[in-house]
């Protein structure tokens, strides 16, 4: 650890999504415990070391508790009415019979340990992928993602950026609008109290979309675009036509069998997503201050994630079908070593810039009451 | 630089012009405030200089507008970017990207200016408006002042020829209203850059103008002339003009340094204590706060704070922005719950109140009064509020008519103006008629007349015996009404006393009079002149 890191910077954000997206798949091909909870210590350690600091940074804790709260739904719905494993008996709950064409589902009835171990694994497999989409959304903000979309989908990119900062917006003043209610002596409950709260929200949420909108156009946004419409929405609908060909094709390429037919439709789609934004790319006359760079640390990232993915593909094939022998799983080395590997960003790339502990949440709080 | 040819404005559904054939013309390098009173068409008039009306609001002009040789007719807003930098009322509400300094880009990045130069540009104005401090902060968390700020570097990046600023300081506490017109003032001497603003606070902008459009309203043509002979004929003046004029000072007095010449006169003639129309008598507590502390996770917000308010009392609660004056007022409510110390009204703890209980404790004019409201008209919104506090039928209404005289009952109450919203919202909560009345920064976006108003109706209810207490960075405000000043900063009261005595100590509180007639404790144009009347 002598070698001195670069300056601090933000990483590319489509670093940080592949990323958090091979620790996903990885998480899905394993119905080991050890590795799953390994795969979630191992994006905790990254996000707690390199998160942004704009209040989207805290999406890895609040996915993981979402996440944990699957785990005690799913077992609870197993022990209530899941379908029964044979094994080792814990204890026998009063059953109900159920009509047979529920599909074998009891109501009551003996709970196994293996019952209990299966939902639990199949609670926790959930929870971590939550846990990584938190991760992605902690390190790298999705409206930055959305930046690096091709010029042709600017007009998407625009919404999404518009729709997330309304979410926050929304949430502030139904707070603001409750406390109001309650100052008129009025319920905040029921179907009175909801029109109440729902009038004044939307009014304001449509008058400050309005006020953005206004905004963005007397800030030069949709300057000369003077090609024609339809050329402008051939090229769009290119774009996505490609991109969707090519999600398409690498789904074949992972779960289908159909090995020839996903690399065809995946270089297809690629191609003519490149096209259309190239022939969009022309007309869009717009720069980017900044562009998000490609540097070692983003091959460093991008090469830990094609460890993991490979490794897993490899090595690991849990059967999900048959249910977890119980019994204390033995650690398997390969993949374990992998998913350590995918931790290394956590001290091999640059730092954060400004990582000041600014108490965001209590600084919205004060808002909230003013 | 900015050229309007018998421009009439018309927006749908209504019959009279808002504006009707206005010719004007305001020449490169000049800050031209905007001056007028609520509904007299200011703001339809900064919308028209970049195309914003008739483009995205609707309506008919008729006439040419024209910024740097450019017809707004065929030039829509965003074709006017590299030319004219428009600031809306509220800041917060356009920010389109997360990031300061992304936000900064925002309008260069639509221009499609090559990087470098958008590398310089942001750099440049980063420290001409102070704020290279926040250049990481996500623009959600910003100040008031601050985010002002950020929002005029945003437009100032396209370097822009014509700036327009709709009521920049309205919301901001004196000093930050000072950062931010020193900042605007620099940009007119070192850029030549022409400023188009309209302001409410008169007091705070007069003396930066080079020029002032007088907007009458109703159809009278539209005045523009040096800022002096305006204010020697308008309706709405500062106080320190105010007084000049009702004393006959020549030249007319502008600024607070104007008026110190002739009030060394005035100072001999009056004197050393106001008199006044005779003390009012305090009755019982109606509220009391005991060593109340609140925090928002790591953020205490009020450290401690011990205060009392009695009947027949106006209290005005200063302090900069995020000082915690609307804490308090939401812990006197029961919205805030407080980590120590207790917060009563009269004898309750407003946190165990509900439903009529509590509108009959303390009553509360939010910082947007809408958001009291519900109904689709005011005479409905009347009736809901009588019902809902049991006040016979009539009561709300009635209360409505005192303080804004007529109202047209139809209207939705997102239809009506800044000034009866509020006589709205706080005819409602005074239906139930609480001891206790909080006013949460009530004069944001009110003109003189309304403000008038509004000072009549509190002394009212003072008299009848209502605690009030105003959270108010309106120091002209402050200094009409209250009759006790508490100033809070960063969770502590710092001062706390009879007005005259606290605004008087501090120059940033202290009103125009009080800062003309220093060592004199005189506040008020009225002040002055009941002295010497009596004199």
């Amino acid at each position: 650890m002598s070698r001195s890191l670069p300056p601090p910077r933000l990483l590319h954000p489509g670093a940080w999504w592949l990323w958090a997206l091979a620790l996903a798949f990885a998480s899905m091909r394993t119905s080991d415990p050890l590795l799953l909870i390994t795969i979630a210590v191992v994006a905790a350690v990254v996000v707690a070391a390199r998160r942004g600091r704009a209040p989207w940074a805290r999406a890895y804790g609040l996915l993981l508790k979402l996440g944990l709260l699957t785990v005690v739904v799913t077992m609870a719905l197993q022990v209530l009415l899941g379908t029964r494993y044979p094994g080792h008996t814990l204890i026998t709950l009063p059953s109900v019979p159920l009509p047979h064409w529920l599909g074998g589902i009891s109501l009551g009835g003996p709970i196994t340990g293996e019952a209990l171990l299966n939902s639990f694994v199949t609670g926790l497999r959930l929870a971590v992928l939550l846990a990584c989409f938190g991760a992605a959304n902690a390190l790298a903000h999705p409206a930055r993602l959305v930046r690096i979309l091709p010029a042709a989908l600017y007009e998407v990119g625009v919404a999404v950026v518009v729709a997330l900062t309304f979410v926050p917006q929304l949430a502030e003043s139904v707070v603001r609008v409750r406390a109001a209610q309650r100052l008129r002596g009025r319920s905040v409950t029921g179907l009175r109290g909801l029109r109440g709260l729902l009038v004044p929200v939307l009014a304001e949420g449509l008058e400050r979309a309005i006020m953005l909108a206004a905004s963005m156009d007397s800030r030069g946004y949709g300057r000369r675009a003077h090609q024609p419409v339809a050329a402008r929405r051939l090229s769009a609908a290119g774009v996505l036509l490609g991109l969707g060909g090519s999600v398409v094709g690498t789904y074949e390429i992972i779960a289908a069998d159909g090995r020839t037919l996903g690399v065809a439709l995946l270089c297809c789609g690629v191609g003519v997503a490149l096209a259309a934004g190239f022939v969009a790319g022309r007309r869009t006359h717009r720069t980017r201050y900044r562009p998000d760079q490609w540097r070692w640390p983003e091959w460093l990232v991008t090469s830990c994630a094609a460890t993991v993915a490979v490794t897993y593909a490899l090595t690991v094939h849990d059967p999900v079908t048959t249910g977890v022998p119980l019994a204390w799983p033995t650690l398997r080395i390969a993949p374990f070593l992998a998913t350590l590997v995918a931790a290394l960003p956590a001290v091999l790339t640059p730092e954060v810039p400004g990582a000041e502990t600014k108490p965001v949440a209590a600084a919205a709080l004060q808002k909230v009451a003013a | 630089m900015i050229d309007f040819e018998n421009v009439s404005i018309t927006y749908d559904g209504s019959r009279e012009p808002v504006l009707r054939d206005v010719t004007l013309h305001v020449p490169e390098g000049e800050l031209c405030l905007v001056v007028g009173s609520t509904g007299s068409g200011k703001s339809t008039l900064l919308g028209a200089v970049n195309g914003l009306v008739p483009h995205f609001t609707g309506g008919r002009l008729s006439g040419h507008v024209r910024v740097a040789g450019r017809d707004t007719r065929n030039h829509p807003p965003r074709e006017l970017a590299d030319v004219v930098g428009v600031v809306a009322q509220n800041p917060a509400a356009t920010f389109v990207a997360d990031t300061v300094e992304d936000e900064l880009a925002y309008t260069m990045e639509s221009l499609a200016l090559p990087q470098d130069v958008m590398r310089r540009r942001v750099e440049d104005t980063l420290d001409l408006l102070g704020l290279t401090d926040l250049r990481d902060r996500s623009v959600s968390t910003l100040s008031g002042g601050q985010a002002q700020r950020v929002a005029i570097g945003a437009v100032l990046t396209a370097h822009p020829r014509v700036l327009v600023l709709d009521e920049p300081t309205s919301a901001l506490d004196p000093a930050a209203a000072e950062d931010v017109l020193a900042a605007v003032q620099r940009l007119v001497h070192d850029l030549g850059l022409t400023v188009l603003m309209a302001e409410h606070r008169l007091e705070r902008v007069v003396q930066h103008a080079d020029t002032v459009l007088w907007l009458p309203g109703n159809g009278a043509p539209v005045e523009r002339d040096e800022p002096r002979a305006i204010m020697a004929r308008a309706p709405i003046t500062p106080p320190i003009v105010t007084l000049g004029r009702r004393l006959g000072w020549s030249p007319l007095p502008l600024t607070v340094r104007d008026a110190r010449q002739p009030a060394r006169a005035l100072r001999e003639r009056l004197p050393a204590t106001p008199r006044l129309a005779g003390a009012q008598s305090l009755g019982e507590v109606v509220a009391a706060v005991e060593r109340l502390t609140v925090r928002y996770g790591p953020l205490v917000a009020l450290r401690e704070v011990s205060l009392s308010v009695r009947a027949g009392e106006v209290v005005a609660l200063m302090g900069r922005n995020g000082a915690g004056k609307s804490t308090l007022l939401g812990a006197l409510t029961g919205l805030v719950a407080p980590a120590g110390g207790t917060a009563r009204v009269v004898a309750a703890d407003p946190r165990t109140l509900r439903g009529r209980a509590l509108t009959r404790h303390v009553g509360l004019v939010p910082q947007q009064p809408g958001d009291l409201l519900y109904a689709d008209t005011v005479a409905s919104e009347c009736r809901t509020a009588d019902d809902e506090s049991g006040a016979p039928s009539g009561t709300a209404l009635a209360a409505l008519h005192r303080i804004a005289g007529d109202i047209d009952l139809d209207l939705h109450p997102r239809d009506l103006s800044e000034g009866q919203r509020l006589a709205l919202a706080l005819a409602v909560v005074l239906t139930a008629s609480p001891p206790l009345l909080l006013l949460d920064e009530p004069t944001r976006g009110l003109d003189y007349p309304a403000k008038a108003r509004l000072v009549a109706a509190l002394r009212e209810l003072a008299a009848d015996g209502h605690g009030i207490v105003l959270a108010t960075h309106d120091v002209e405000l402050a200094a009409e009404v209250s009759s006790r000043t508490v100033v809070l900063a960063d969770g502590d009261v710092v001062a706390d006393g009879p007005s005259r005595d606290v605004v008087t100590q501090s120059p940033i509180f202290a009103p125009q009079v009080a800062k003309v007639l220093a060592p004199l404790p005189y506040l008020t144009v009225d002040d002055v002149l009941a002295s010497l009347d009596v004199a």
